[in-house]
């Protein structure tokens, strides 16, 4: 029963999303409380039951698990973990307790970890929307609040462009090579010298539609209105889960059916890579909201992050992932940070609402600040190696010029978090922030550790992540 | 003259191109957007089926039902987020979604 083996981490979550929906819906007492922390649970057992899951190709190519899907999906239930424990506190404060919050997480995630396995541009699309759908909706989810609505109904007419471009994109890739599955689309692709103009228009537009979700400069307008306006814990979870996803995925595609025409679009990711950067570093000088200001700075990692897909090498994608996997713990800490930031019951969003942090509440301040060193790349942090192992696969592929304006770019960059920490530290005033639950200070120390402790410990990121690179490049052995 | 492969495609590109700028163009109304995003997806449907005929393949008209049923859940989806937008903004015009800028 392979099928059912490799399904069985799906089946799991969709039966228990189904049964925890049906529990919100015909109870009558309300159970949200409980259901976020069977999510939470339930995202463990899914972890576990990852690993169970053997490699394989079913369905005929429509689905695939490897060490890279697993790495992927891995990360990406530990971020919607982490954004899930984060939540409890903020939808309380702010009256957005409801039990389909949890539910259409775990509806959002089954949709990642099926666009993650994608074997088919079929099962890429069904896991897309799966996942844009039940984003779009989180968006808007404080439904009283006229800046989260605005915030969903910006998501979804974007959302739904980018994802009506991707299925053109499809549609043109169906027609030009004859069939939608991965390894199909390969052998059709390697054939030819040069490809049709059919084919680079689909490559592009496919290329188009992932980067508009991952938020890679110029796709990137969406972004800060809906980190600002959607709830915080709304935007701790599109900040970790879905970015991992969807960049999971574009690797893969990328790297597997379109790899035959690298030379046709590295130049493409090179551009999206370095006006990520660029953006990112720019954009995020005059922010006073800080969430805004995490919003550019996602855009920047994302730059960062594509240059290692740039590179198309193995280390290039071991370099992505580890930088993926930094990007998510240095995400959950910064947003349990942001969601932390409320006075009397209502959030405040703006940095300098933070101003006297370092004498009232001592290792808030230092949480925060070992972010934002870190996110700046400053050794000896986490975030410094992300950044220097995609620049070393960059320069590995004779990519100069986007490694020199990484550089440039993460100096810019360094100058918008170290003011954060300024603020915090030099500036006079009294925060007075609320006290903090249990849940957000486990994730942000959980966060912080991690972050600090990675320089000691490096090897088992790197040795996974190299794991999941080879299963991305069958070819070059391990 | 007999209708060719390239006549359909011709269609659904002058279809994706009426959506796009459906959507950066129109400064009225929500609802248009909506109309503009359905015209994209039936345009890649056009492509899909037209595609599916002329490679003899089955896959592409199987696309095309899921695309159908994806974009009547995305319809659904997004109708709703327009009505909760009205109850707190009172409008759905184009040019009154300003709140958050920059």
């Amino acid at each position: 029963m392979t099928i059912f083996d490799t399904m069985l981490p799906i089946l799991f979550l969709a039966l228990a999303a189904m049964i925890m929906l049906m529990s919100g819906v015909f109870s009558r007492r309300d159970h949200s409380f409980a259901i976020t922390g069977a999510a939470i649970v339930l995202f463990a057992i899914t972890a576990r039951l990852m690993f169970a899951a053997p490699d394989g190709t079913i369905f005929h190519g429509l689905f695939i698990t490897n060490d890279f899907t697993r790495f992927a999906d891995l990360l990406v239930l530990m971020g919607a973990a982490g954004a899930l424990s984060l939540s409890v506190a903020f939808n309380q404060r702010t009256g957005i307790t409801r039990f389909e919050y949890p539910v259409l997480i775990v509806f959002a995630v089954i949709g990642m970890v099926v666009l993650i396995s994608a074997g088919d541009l079929l099962t890429l699309y069904l896991g897309f929307e799966l996942m844009s759908l039940a984003l779009y909706v989180l968006a808007a989810f404080a439904r009283y609040n006229l800046r989260s609505s605005e915030a969903g109904l910006k998501y979804f007419i974007l959302g739904a462009l980018s994802s009506g471009i991707l299925l053109y994109g499809i549609s043109l890739v169906y027609g030009f090579s004859g069939t939608t599955e991965f390894t199909g689309i390969a052998r059709a692709f390697t054939g030819s010298a040069s490809a049709s103009l059919g084919s680079t228009i689909g490559i592009v537009f496919v290329l188009v539609g992932l980067g508009f979700k991952i938020s890679a400069a110029p796709f990137h307008m969406w972004t800060p209105d809906v980190y600002e306006g959607a709830p915080s814990s709304v935007t701790a979870f599109f900040a970790t889960a879905p970015k991992v996803a969807v960049f999971a995925l574009l690797l893969r595609v990328m790297l597997g059916p379109f790899a035959p025409l690298f030379a046709q679009w590295q130049d493409l990711v090179q551009i999206l890579a370095a006006a990520s950067m660029i953006i990112g570093a720019l954009g995020a000088i005059g922010q006073s909201n800080i969430k805004r200001l995490m919003a550019y700075s996602s855009i920047g990692h994302m730059g960062y992050a594509l240059m290692g897909l740039a590179a198309g090498s193995l280390i290039g994608v071991r370099a992505t992932l580890i930088y993926l996997a930094i990007y998510v713990v240095m995400s959950l800490g910064t947003f349990g940070c942001i969601i932390a930031m409320s006075r009397k019951g209502r959030p405040v969003e703006r940095i300098a609402d933070l101003a006297g942090m370092a004498s009232e509440d001592g290792r808030y301040a230092l949480v925060l600040a070992i972010m934002m060193w870190s996110m700046a790349g400053i050794p000896p942090l986490s975030g410094f190696f992300g950044k220097f192992y995609v620049f070393a696969a960059a320069i590995d592929a004779h990519l100069n010029v986007l490694a020199v304006i990484g550089i440039i770019t993460s100096v810019i960059a360094a100058f918008y978090y170290l003011r954060v920490i300024k603020v915090m530290y030099f500036d006079a005033g009294s925060p007075g922030f609320d006290k903090r639950t249990a849940g957000i200070n486990l994730v942000i120390g959980v966060s912080a550790i991690a972050t600090v402790l990675f320089v000691f410990y490096p090897s088992p990121l790197s040795t996974v992540s190299s794991l999941a690179a080879h299963a991305l490049f069958p070819s070059q052995g391990f | 003259m007999s209708i060719g492969l390239a006549h359909y495609l011709v269609v659904a590109g002058l279809l994706l191109i009426i959506g796009i700028f459906g959507i950066f163009l129109n400064r009225k109304n929500v609802i248009v957007i909506m109309m503009s995003i359905e015209l994209i997806l039936l345009a890649a449907n056009i492509n899909f089926v037209a595609f599916s005929a002329a490679l003899h393949d089955m896959m592409g008209q199987v696309f095309t039902m899921f695309v159908l049923s994806v974009a009547a859940a995305e319809a659904a989806i997004g109708l709703a987020i327009v009505v909760v937008y009205f109850r707190n903004r009172g409008s759905i015009e184009v040019e009154d979604v300003t709140l958050m800028k920059g």
